[in-house]
């Protein structure tokens, strides 16, 4: 170990290789409830020759190497190896190329979600997925955890925007992925491979995203329900009408309490639930969308639905929206986010089995999600420190992890395995299919040292 | 010389960290979300200058996980305690509370002691911001340095070299000292010309009455001209927010007693600050004083009553001023302080006074928010950090074209006027520093002028 860092600091100079316990101590979680390792040392890389020097000395010594972006993921991606090393890419932080010809950006991984879409907007351009925590998570990480986020339902997720990238393989090696054309179906579609292997094939270092022309019109709508079930039919009848939103999120009452005490954005306290939608597109048919929409909602029973009227005002309430699994933290001192999907059709029935099952093992869920494509995220607010809660909430996890294969779904929807969903993996996959991800893990990790044991364990050869 | 040990070691009583409620350190759920708000992460992008690396490292302390280190003493002076993670956090985790007990853990274990350290420490928190009339001699001293000849004399004794290496910086960026003192500008009662509709009391400061006591005097015309009746007593003590920001939390508290002494809550309507960084500290004596029997529901009164300036300004509905027509309008621009915009989330109220003012107009800066590094001591503790925030602040000041800069805490008008100094250049007028509440008070004065010249 003293020679693999003596030879980091050698490249990488000092201020990039860090071992001091307070220095690597705050490296030794994600956004993950209760999951923490220290790691040997943290090292900065600030290009593809240095990500490749690093995997290649890591090799040599068999040391694991876990990728790192903000640490933003919720579900133990970035989380430590015991005995390993942390390769954060927050310093690759330049936007290479914006072609505005092709509508196309190119970015080192570890450029903020926020910049992208700030850059792509100066441009008059548009670049759709908005994770919740666009603000600080990077590109990086959103590729390798192909995350959604509340324009998903019509814009999809950034597995649609991600036309080409460059990795760095388990030896060293550098390759580029997918490229400029619009069509293009020359060999494997190994890019696509890439896109939420949470760090666990290869480390991305650039990325080449699709963009799009910025929509002229957007319209913001708040709709108050007293019933999260009157809520789930609105959106039900608004899909039915053949009305794709672009977001379509909801908060039930917990959250909207929390989220209100946060941004105080005139959240109505009283509602069962609430609707946030946004219609966007050429003005005359956000219009038209915004009146049907909003006649729907009452048909159902919304007690009110409110039309943001400036720019700011919409901004805020996804601002809003996007703090709520932060800001549900104010209720109990641990915040375990779950983010099971199931088809959209499910989507009602799932929000009354939470509240079963919150019911049954006698906890506090709240329950927001992105409504319009079946994503939701239970939020169970517990506290660490009480073991005997803690087990009632592993039984929880596992009756809602029951009714969501039950009903078709996905132990999740966009914020990846890593640890914390790796138990139930080969339930919902099959043996077929789960030993298919470790063949694959094998032929291009052989050594088994780029993020082990997430997302599934390498069975002994 | 033990005359001046470190003002809060103590040895015997237990680890603050520990003895804080852990729920208080559980809050954290490790989102990341108020990274981008911080400004020591974005000078160097690591966790361990990061809100959440540095509650990480205060939660390890008290899980025992890790011994407090010099090296964690530096990091929790390294932050500049501007709160913009408070601001930025959903989860309401209460990092205000969290560094100041930090602070003070770290003076009681000396992991920073010096010789030098503990003498600045003690000259600071235990003898001059104490003592408020010693601290006004000192004043006097400084204005004689400074305009009186002193520092000619001092000069040409080659006397500089004398200052430790440290301060001698520092020695162009001390304030220039006024030539009175508030009390010499404010009578201890004011009464308004017409009807009295509120009873108020002002308090003075410490920088704010030295260096800018015209500010206090502007407080309390603009008061005056708003149906308040003005109490300002005249020798005050400092609040102690110097003091509970530094970890002597024990000072902080005699502090706050004293001027419970002296200033009674239950007699007024409001108790008002114009300094952002004593009134996010003043706003907090009901919390600091709440376990002592003899104040705890003075302190309670006071928090009450506490407000800022601005905010209580637009709460009794201030009179616009009425201008005359203004020739050229006069471009404005506001920096917050990060005390009152995120420490009392003052935000809205300072500029809704600026945009009644006849004839300016407010032009926003980038990153209004952003701290301007002067953050109480941290110009002194940490003058490279300092100095960067500082350039980056006067660069988006600039950007506006604005010729006034208004900001509402003498911490940062220094910070701001050293800054615009250094850039000023052939090419156009330097730009002025300005507190919003000055301005307010020119507008009326103008006004009146105008009505005299009329009538
Ligand atoms: C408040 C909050 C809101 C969120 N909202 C959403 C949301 O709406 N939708 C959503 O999908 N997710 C959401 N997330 C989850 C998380 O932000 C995303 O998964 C995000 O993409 C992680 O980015 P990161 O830079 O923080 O990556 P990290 O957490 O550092 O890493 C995540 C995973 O990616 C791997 N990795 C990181 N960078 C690379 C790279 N360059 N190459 C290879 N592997 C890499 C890591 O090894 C790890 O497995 C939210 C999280 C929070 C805290
Ligand atoms: S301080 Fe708040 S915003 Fe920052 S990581 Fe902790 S919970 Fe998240
Ligand atoms: S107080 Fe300011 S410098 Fe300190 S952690 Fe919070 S945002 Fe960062």
């Amino acid at each position: 170990m003293e020679t693999l860092l003596s030879s980091l600091i050698t490249r990488l100079g000092t201020h990039n290789v860090l071992t001091a316990p307070e220095d690597i101590l705050p490296y030794g979680f994600d956004g993950t409830a209760v999951l923490k390792q220290r790691p040997v040392a943290v090292v900065f890389a600030r290009d593809a020759q240095e990500v490749s020097f690093v995997l290649k000395l890591a090799r040599s010594h068999r040391v694991p190497v876990v990728t790192r972006g903000s640490g933003t993921g919720l579900s133990g991606g970035s989380v430590p190896v015991a005995g390993g090393l942390v390769l954060c890419l927050v310093k690759m932080d330049r936007i290479l190329e914006l072609d505005a010809k092709n509508l196309t950006l190119r970015a080192e991984a570890g450029v903020i979600t926020q910049q992208v879409y700030d850059a792509a907007d100066a441009a008059g351009l548009f670049y759709p997925p908005d994770p919740g925590s666009m603000k600080i998570s990077t590109i990086g990480g959103n590729v390798a955890e192909n995350s959604g986020g509340l324009r998903g339902l019509k814009y999809g997720v950034t597995r649609d925007y991600v036309i080409g990238m460059e990795v760095v393989l388990a030896d060293g090696s550098l390759c580029w992925l997918g490229g400029k054309c619009v069509k293009d179906v020359a060999g494997y579609n190994l890019r696509d491979l890439f896109i939420g292997s949470e760090g666990t094939l290869g480390v991305v270092t650039q990325v080449l995203l699709k963009l799009l022309p910025k929509p002229a019109a957007r319209q913001t709508l708040l709709a108050t329900f007293a019933q999260m079930d009157a809520a789930a039919e609105a959106v039900s009848s608004i899909i039915a009408a053949r009305i794709i939103p672009c977001t379509l999120e909801f908060l039930d009452r917990k959250t909207i309490h929390c989220v209100e005490d946060f941004a105080k954005v005139g959240l109505p306290r009283d509602a069962g639930a609430i609707l946030l939608i946004e219609t966007d597109g050429h003005p005359a048919a956000v219009a038209d969308e915004a009146v049907r929409i909003e006649a729907l909602c009452h048909a159902h029973g919304a007690s009110s639905v409110r039309r943001a009227t400036t720019a700011a005002e919409a901004a805020a309430l996804a601002t809003a929206r996007r703090s709520a699994f932060s800001a549900l933290a104010r209720l109990r001192p641990t915040t375990i986010l779950e983010d099971v999907t199931v088809p959209r059709s499910e989507l009602a029935g799932m929000i009354r089995a939470v509240e079963g099952i919150a019911l049954k093992h006698n906890l506090n869920i709240a329950t927001f999600g992105h409504f319009g494509d079946g994503n939701l995220h239970p939020t169970i607010l517990t506290d660490e420190r009480d073991t005997a809660e803690m087990h009632r909430v592993e039984l929880a996890f596992a009756d809602i992890v029951d009714e969501t294969l039950k009903r078709g779904g996905t132990l999740t929807g966009e914020h990846g395995v890593g640890l914390a969903k790796k138990a139930f993996l080969r339930r919902q996959l099959g043996d077929a299919s789960y030993d298919l991800l470790r063949l694959v893990k094998r032929a291009l990790d052989p050594d088994g040292l780029l993020n082990p044991g997430k997302i599934f364990d390498q069975a002994a050869r | 010389m033990n005359a001046h040990p470190s003002p809060a070691r103590n040895a015997a009583s237990p680890n603050l960290l520990k003895s804080l409620d852990y729920s208080i350190l559980q809050q954290c759920i490790h989102c990341g979300m108020c990274l981008p708000a911080c400004p020591t992460y974005a000078e160097t992008k690591q966790e361990r200058n990061s809100p959440r690396g540095r509650i990480a490292l205060m939660r390890a302390i008290a899980d025992d996980e890790l011994p407090l280190t010099k090296a964690f003493g530096e990091e929790m002076a390294y932050c500049l305690g501007c709160l913009a993670c408070t601001t930025a956090c959903p989860a309401g985790v209460n990092y205000a509370e969290l560094l100041e007990t930090a602070r003070a853990e770290v003076e009681r274990q000396g992991v920073l002691a010096s010789p030098k350290r503990d003498f600045f420490r003690w000259l600071f928190l235990r003898i001059l911001f104490t003592r408020p009339r010693l601290l006004r001699f000192a004043g006097r001293l400084l204005r004689f340095w400074q305009v009186g000849g002193g520092q000619t004399v001092f000069r040409k004794l080659g006397l500089p070299a004398w200052l430790p290496a440290g301060l001698r910086p520092l020695e162009p960026q001390a304030p220039a000292v006024q030539a009175r003192f508030s009390h010499q500008l404010i009578n201890p009662v004011e009464w308004p010309a017409g009807v009295i509709r509120h009873r108020v009391v002002v308090l003075t400061g410490c920088v704010q009455d030295l260096a800018f006591s015209h500010i206090n005097r502007a407080t309390v015309d603009v008061l005056l001209a708003n149906a308040c009746e003005v109490h300002t007593p005249p020798v005050q003590p400092c609040c102690g927010s110097l003091h509970a920001h530094n970890g002597d939390n024990a000072s902080a508290r005699l502090l706050a007693r004293r001027l419970l002494d002296q200033i009674d809550p239950f007699a007024f309507d409001a108790i008002l600050s114009n300094a952002g960084g004593c009134g996010s500290h003043l706003r907090a004596y009901g919390h600091l004083l709440h376990d002592e029997p003899a104040y705890a529901a003075r302190a309670a009164e006071w928090s009450r009553k506490l407000r800022d300036i601005h905010e209580y300004l637009v709460e009794i509905g201030f009179r616009p001023p009425q201008g005359p027509a203004p020739g050229e309008p006069l471009a404005v621009t506001y920096h917050e302080s990060c005390h009152l915009c995120h420490g009392q989330k003052i935000s809205a109220q300072p500029r809704a006074i600026l945009r009644t003012i006849p004839g300016m107009e407010l032009r926003e800066c980038a990153e209004a928010q952003w701290c301007c590094g002067s953050a109480g001591l941290y110009n002194f503790t940490q003058p490279e950090t300092s100095a960067r925030l500082q350039e980056r602040k006067v660069g988006h000041v600039l950007a506006t074209g604005a010729s006034l800069v208004a900001t509402a805490n003498p911490g940062c008008h220094l910070q701001l006027e050293n800054g615009l100094r250094s850039r000023v250049t052939s090419a156009g007028p330097s730009v002025q520093v300005s507190h919003p509440v000055e301005l307010l008070a020119a507008a009326y004065r103008a006004e009146n002028a105008a009505n005299r010249t009329q009538g």
